[in-house]
């Protein structure tokens, strides 16, 4: 798909305004066809014998034609260009909600920066072509065919021979643009390599001071950077031709003119009002014709930016599920893994493995094990923040594909590993899931995190802008911070991935001790390096390599000896080092 | 990570015009004087050329159409020819001259950011995100390199233009020229005030963009968060504001746009207008000749297109002010610190390492290295252990100079590490870091790395040595196979019997080794093993060490905690102790669970 029907569906929306905007190039265009004809009329007159006054009449012909098309000119912009605006706003609007439609998996595909750059650069050069390009292409063709026709009215012969260099010119303009995208794209790829021998050298600093390398790192990127500027150069010595040829050619169109139509004026075939209107429908013409290049230039990369916006925009959505088939009173909390397998990619490596886990609705359950064992993965499935094949996850009895997704989320208070807050007051982060922002509620599950105390330290307290003014939250912070969000939405599942790996110990038995009470009725699964954190809850599932090794409470794990033993041990030398 | 993204609202809003940065900038043409004064002098003659032109259309309907004198229009468009043909000339030369000015100076500029960069600290680098740094040695020169080789010489181009029609004009007549030139200080007025205007929505468009950046940055980064609270919905309206507020800054600037240009074009008409009243007159009376009406009127429909330019190029300077800004701030940051300028030859270094009461800290006041002492005799093997954070890399980066300490001292064969040339220092110190960095470049360059003094033979000799050259063999090419992205298509282990090699081949009297902590294949394990024995042999050696044997084998291990030298001596000795190394063993060295898989026979 190369997006210019789904461009087509924008345009279509204006082509009101669209119509009004051709009608404005058209008459722009007949507008400025006038004035040289007033003049011919005036130096006729003068050469024929005239008053000053009637020349004024001339005089005020040609500003008030002027007048007029200068309107027309402003009408043109006020459409045309208005419209690619809001066309350019309308793409951006929906490529925002495409982007919060796309599941997960997307983003580990597209780059942040790639994702902005579609959205700034690349909607940019689709607005330049719907806008200045579709503008310029109308009016050029216009005032081509417009000044043509009054050239010929004038004299067709001359008109003929003005034709003479044009053939040169797309001719030169056909080579030279060829040559000038071929080098272009070999500055272009020597760029990339000195980018790539930049971001290298600055990853690499360690090794490149250790090993003194500094002499030998300048040296082989002043190798490279002499590349580019000699391709640069390559490219400049056939892109300085441009100006130049269109000058000359320009110019050779005069000369024709006035060479062949003086002789016409001598002979009597013409008048010399002829000739100075005609040498004004030229200069009419120069620009026009300049800027057909620059219009196809618009057009090629408005085509190729069009496309790396359609591959957003036809990329595939997050199911949403089947709409309301759960009944809200039977939200229940229940989770249950039936013989569940899971990979990320397709390469067929499985990262979790023949799970199966039934959590009953209330109860707490931990998930123990190596960095990268699978238990971030195990919970990220339950909303459904990755595909799940059917008949293995189900909550509350029913198969996770069939939940809605939103509303299956909405019942999901999750805590990730990473803390992510958003540059808005901590109020507002903290009310982030609810409706509005509840001073009260915020307030009070800021207190069951942990978390009111730092706040009302900060001198604007919950009205703090994260990250704003040298204000940083700490880890710790974030992640009671994270905690609060979530709890505020009274979920009916709570999970917490590993969310208090940045609090000391002492504050999260704390914390721990007042979410208790919280705790009850729901269901919670807890991922911990932490035995503290995780040795009351009613099960303990042990994860390695993408299964389930051990389960049970905390001390049929300790009596079994296995990792979660070992864990207990070596948590209990960390302890003993950290009072050293 | 957090969600705040660092895009600064005020880095868009800078001036366009600098005197202290233009001077600063000038500097970089400076070598290159020639080429400018030729450059301009091409530039004159080239406006002068194409100006004359008009004048020689007048001068061919003056006195060889309106008389009838063939043979005198004939003469008068073969100089038409000739000046094109100059002319095409002429700008050709012109426009490669100020390109290549343009690209020596950038190319210039870039040499000298990037060496800067070889010479910043390491302190600076934990600060800038590479990212960051990227931009300026990329698309902030390439900035400046556009206004080098066509901003400036457009803005002259224009103005000389300007001034050329004037005079022309007024060399031809000068009270048609001055009746012409009445509607200029409305010109001026008009695009002054468009100037302005246009400004004032270029910074909210630019406001606007940078504010759709950061939000789109930091949704994207929080995407999943926005999922899980179900807020697709809200962000999306946010989303929206923010674009609304660009599109109508953007369609602020249309407008203005729209009102200017046909105001130009009006002004240009009452010029033309005047010509034809007063000048028709004048040819009425006899004082005008149609050819001087002729040239006026094509003089003044040149005379507009030169001021549309010029209020466009404003953009151009602002956006080269705000990179060279930024470049310039790079340039003047200096080292955190320099080698001494009398500092000392450092040869036959036996490899003798004292610290005395040596501090450290990144941030000010927070003590990562507290008054550590020890001496490591020439040729010992020295083991440091602790745990996370206890201070283990930062005492590594202190001995090879990445940082500077605040207080104590630090001597290699009793020699101050102040005292040192920092780089002569560091050929002495062979460093292997636990993530193994690697270069896009061939095997052979990734072991030599840049130094020609390391002949192919011993560069094979060194991968011999580590037990690489089976592995080696196998590749095709060889020595000469590309390591691709970061060497992706090599183990772990192969990895790090690379770093070995290219340790080995430039034959430090002193080793510094982080050891990996990800496990290899039992296999791979002994050829570490092997490797690590060879490497040390004959060096001063310090280990940070997370394999049991390595801590085995050491003459002496350092037990670092929480900053401090706690406990040092050999592992029985240290075991006996039943201290922080003991726990610390049990912790780090013992296997955890039976399933640390060893894969079986």
């Amino acid at each position: 798909m190369d997006g210019f029907a789904r461009l087509k569906e924008y345009l279509s929306k204006h082509r009101k305004t669209l119509f009004a905007g051709f009608l404005a190039v058209l008459l722009t265009n007949f507008f400025t066809l006038l004035p040289p004809w007033f003049v011919k009329l005036a130096v006729d007159k003068i050469e024929a014998g005239t008053t000053a006054r009637q020349l004024l009449v001339y005089g005020f012909w040609i500003v008030f034609t002027t007048l007029v098309q200068g309107y027309f000119r402003y009408r043109m912009r006020q459409t045309l260009i208005v419209a690619s605006r809001r066309v350019e706003y309308e793409l951006r609007s929906d490529y925002f909600a495409k982007l919060v439609r796309l599941p997960k998996s997307f983003y580990n595909h597209f780059k942040t920066g790639e994702i902005i750059s579609r959205a700034n650069a690349d909607l940019e050069a689709v607005r330049n072509m719907i806008g200045p390009g579709i503008m310029q292409a109308a009016n050029t063709i216009l005032a081509l065919m417009g000044s043509f026709a009054f050239m010929l009215a004038l004299n067709p012969k001359l008109s003929l021979l003005t034709l003479v260099p044009i053939p040169f010119l797309s001719v030169a303009v056909f080579h030279l643009g060829r040559s000038i995208h071929r080098k272009f794209t070999r500055i272009q790829e020597q760029y990339a390599l000195l980018s790539s021998k930049v971001q290298e050298n600055l990853s690499g600093v360690r090794v490149v001071r250790a090993y003194v390398q500094e002499e030998n790192e300048i040296h082989s990127f002043e190798k490279i950077s002499r590349e580019l500027v000699g391709r640069t150069l390559s490219l400049v010595k056939a892109q300085a031709l441009f100006y130049p040829v269109l000058y000359f050619l320009a110019g050779a169109s005069l000369l024709l003119v006035v060479w062949v139509g003086g002789r016409e004026v001598m002979a009597g075939e013409m008048t010399l009002g002829g000739l100075l209107a005609f040498l004004l429908y030229l200069l009419n013409l120069t620009w026009p014709a300049i800027a057909l290049g620059w219009v196809v230039g618009l057009y090629q990369q408005g085509k190729a930016s069009l496309a790396r916006l359609e591959e957003v925009f036809s990329a595939e959505e997050e199911p949403v599920g089947s709409a309301g088939t759960v009944q809200p009173e039977s939200r229940q909390g229940e989770i249950e893994f039936r013989d569940l397998s899971f990979g990320y990619g397709a390469d067929n490596h499985l990262v979790l493995k023949n799970i199966n886990l039934t959590i009953p609705a209330g109860q707490t359950v931990a998930l123990v094990g190596r960095t990268g064992a699978g238990k971030s993965t195990l919970v990220s499935l339950i909303p459904k923040l990755f595909p799940v094949k059917e008949d293995r996850l189900f909550v509350d009895g029913t198969d996770v594909t069939h939940h809605p997704t939103g509303l299956l989320r909405r019942q999901i208070g999750f805590v990730p590993q990473e803390p992510f807050l958003f540059s808005a007051t901590i109020a507002e982060n903290l009310a982030f899931g609810l409706v509005s922002v509840d001073t009260e509620k915020v307030a009070r599950f800021s207190r069951l995190a942990g978390l009111e105390n730092d706040v009302t330290d900060f001198p604007s307290g919950y009205q703090t802008v994260v990250g704003e003014r040298g204000i940083t939250l700490s880890g710790g912070q974030k992640q009671r911070a994270t905690l609060a969000r979530a709890l505020a939405t009274d979920p009916k599942i709570l999970i917490l991935d590993d969310a208090f790996s940045s609090v000391d110990t002492d504050t999260e038995e704390k914390i721990l001790s007042g979410l208790r009470q919280l705790w009850k009725g729901r269901t919670v699964i807890l991922i911990s390096h932490r035995v503290s954190t995780v040795k009351d809850a009613d099960l303990i599932a042990v994860l390695e390599a993408g299964e389930i090794v051990e389960r049970g409470t905390h001390a049929e794990l300790l009596a079994r000896g296995g990792y979660y033993a070992e864990l207990y041990e070596k948590q209990l030398l960390e302890e003993e080092l950290e009072r050293i | 990570m957090t969600g705040v993204s660092g895009f600064h609202e005020d880095e868009v809003l800078g001036k366009a015009y600098d005197a202290r940065l233009l001077g600063r900038l000038l500097h970089y043409l400076k070598p290159y004087r020639a080429a400018v004064v030729l450059g301009v002098v091409l530039l004159l003659t080239s406006t002068f050329l194409t100006l004359s032109i008009p004048y020689l259309v007048k001068e061919a309907i003056d006195t060889g159409i309106a008389r009838g004198d063939a043979g005198r229009l004939r003469l008068l468009m073969g100089w038409v020819v000739i000046v094109l043909l100059t002319d095409f000339g002429v700008r050709y030369a012109q426009t490669y001259l100020v390109q290549w000015m343009g690209q020596q100076a950038v190319f210039d500029l870039r040499q000298e950011v990037f060496a800067h960069l070889q010479k910043l600290s390491l302190s600076f680098y934990d600060k800038n995100p590479v990212g960051r740094l990227l931009t300026r040695v990329t698309s902030d020169v390439s900035v400046l390199g556009e206004l080098f080789s066509s901003g400036v010489v457009a803005i002259f181009g224009d103005l000389f233009t300007l001034v050329g029609i004037v005079v022309y004009m007024l060399y031809l007549d000068v009270k048609l020229s001055l009746i012409t030139f009445i509607v200029l200080p409305l010109l001026i007025y008009a695009t002054m005030i468009f100037r302005k205007k246009a400004r004032e929505s270029y910074r909210q468009v630019r406001r606007g963009i940078a504010r759709i950046n950061a939000y789109l940055s930091e949704h994207i980064g929080g995407m999943t968060v926005v999922k899980l609270f179900g807020q697709e919905a809200r962000s999306q309206v946010r989303f929206e504001g923010l674009s609304a507020e660009l599109r109508d800054a953007h369609l602020k600037s249309v407008l203005y746009h729209a009102v200017f240009f046909p105001v130009v074009e009006i002004l240009g008409a009452v010029s033309l207008a005047l010509i034809i009243w007063y000048g028709g007159a004048g040819v009425l009376a006899g004082v005008l000749t149609f050819g001087t009406i002729a040239a006026f009127v094509q003089y003044v429909d040149r005379f507009y297109q030169p001021i549309r330019d010029l209020a466009e190029k404003y953009n151009v300077l602002q956006s080269a002010m705000a990179s060279s800004e930024r470049i310039f701030k790079l340039l003047d940051t200096r080292p955190e610190f320099e080698s001494p300028a009398n500092a000392g030859k450092v040869e036959n270094v036996k490899g003798e390492i004292r610290f005395e009461n040596v501090w450290f800290a990144y941030r000010p006041e927070e003590w990562v290295l507290k008054d550590v002492s020890f001496t490591i005799k020439p040729g010992e093997k020295v083991a440091i252990v602790g745990a996370t954070g206890a201070g283990k890399t930062s005492l590594v980066g202190l001995l090879t100079r990445f940082y500077g300490y605040q207080k104590g001292s630090i001597y290699v064969d009793g020699v101050e590490l102040k005292q040192m040339d920092v780089q002569a220092l560091r050929r002495h110190i062979g460093l292997v870091l636990q993530d193994v960095f690697l270069f896009s470049g061939d095997i052979s360059y990734n072991i030599r790395l840049g130094s020609d003094s390391i002949s192919d033979e011993r560069m094979k000799e060194a991968a011999r040595r580590v037990n690489l050259e089976p592995f080696i063999q196998r590749l095709p090419g060889r020595y000469r196979a590309v390591v691709e992205e970061r060497g992706a298509t090599f183990s772990v282990g192969q990895k790090q019997l690379l770093s070995f090699a290219r340790a080995l081949a430039f034959d430090p009297k002193i080793l510094i080794l982080d050891e990996a902590t990800s496990s290899v294949d039992t296999e791979t394990e002994l050829l570490i093993r092997d490797a690590l024995e060879k490497l040390m042999a004959g060096r001063t050696a310090i280990v940070i060490a997370h394999r049991l044997s390595t801590v085995e084998k050491s003459d002496r291990i350092l037990v670092l905690h929480k900053g401090e030298v706690r406990e040092a001596g050999t592992h029985a000795e240290l075991l006996a102790k039943k201290g922080i190394y003991h726990r610390l063993y049990l912790l780090q060295y013992k296997n955890v669970l039976p399933s640390a898989k060893i894969p079986a026979a």
